[in-house]
């Protein structure tokens, strides 16, 4: 129960960590199950957007564990993870409303995560500020 | 889908959210009766699985098989995940962490009616 200390590298798993790294596990599940079915079932309806879920899928995944794992190297891991996931929300976002033709069916990152209560731009915001408060 | 048990799960879940907060305001750790609730609900989206999956073998609608039967699956990975990963957390934080892993579980049962009505 003792406070992160700012040294200590498993203060990214500790305290509110510990919601955060469960959010991010509930969107890697999600993203990966989401990805995995359009991929196996409709591949050839949006093959770009699929695509970009399943990379999406892998992002929420390795920040998920580098969070969890919490060790120094390990938050460089989740720190990059999650630098790729903010470009990926705001551009993906930003392409979603530009060219909406190519994407019939929705992403993850799909207008801003519109799809999930705008979470997934949040998200990324929420992780690299917490990195950096338990730096 | 059956309304009564999506109902009973949405509401069971809420509560035991709102139960988490309640511990987490107060500094208290996660206790026995929120697992215990929980455990119910868990036993709720067992039975939710069954009745999903034999209702989605005998429609003739055009529900989304693959996403419908991902979700009643995946519904089953949160809360057992949630709890382990909560109960290693001895602060109102862990507290925290559930109360999330529960606000999960009433959005998958919009989900599911969604794409079940859809």
């Amino acid at each position: 129960m003792s406070a992160p200390t700012r040294s200590d590298p498993s203060a990214t798993k500790r305290g509110p960590g510990r919601i955060l790294v469960l959010v991010y596990g509930v969107f890697a599940l999600a993203a990966t199950a989401r990805a995995g079915v359009q991929i196996a079932t409709q591949f050839s309806d949006a093959p770009i957007a699929y695509l970009l879920s399943a990379v999406a899928a892998v992002i929420y995944c390795a920040a998920t564990f580098a969070l969890a794992k919490a060790t120094t190297l390990s938050r460089r891991v989740a720190t990059i993870a999650i630098a790729i996931e903010l470009i990926g929300v705001l551009g993906i976002g930003a392409f979603s409303y530009a060219v909406p033709e190519d994407f019939p069916d929705a992403t993850v990152w799909s207008h801003f995560g519109q799809g999930y209560g705008f979470v997934p731009l949040v998200l990324p915001i929420l992780g690299l500020l917490w990195l950096r408060r338990t730096r | 889908m059956f309304a009564p048990l999506t109902w009973a799960l949405v509401g069971l879940s809420l509560a035991a959210m709102v139960y988490a907060i309640v511990l987490a305001a107060r500094n208290k750790q996660i206790n026995w009766s929120i697992l215990g609730v929980l455990g119910v609900v868990e036993v709720g989206l067992l039975a939710q699985l069954v009745i999903g999956i034999v209702q989605l073998a005998g429609t003739d609608r055009d529900v989304s098989g693959p996403f419908f039967a991902g979700y009643l699956i995946g519904s089953l990975l949160v809360l057992p995940l949630g709890a382990l990963w909560a109960l290693a957390e001895r602060s109102r934080w862990g507290a925290g962490a559930l109360a999330f892993a529960c606000l999960v579980i009433p959005v998958v049962e919009q989900r599911l009616h969604v794409i079940w009505v859809a």
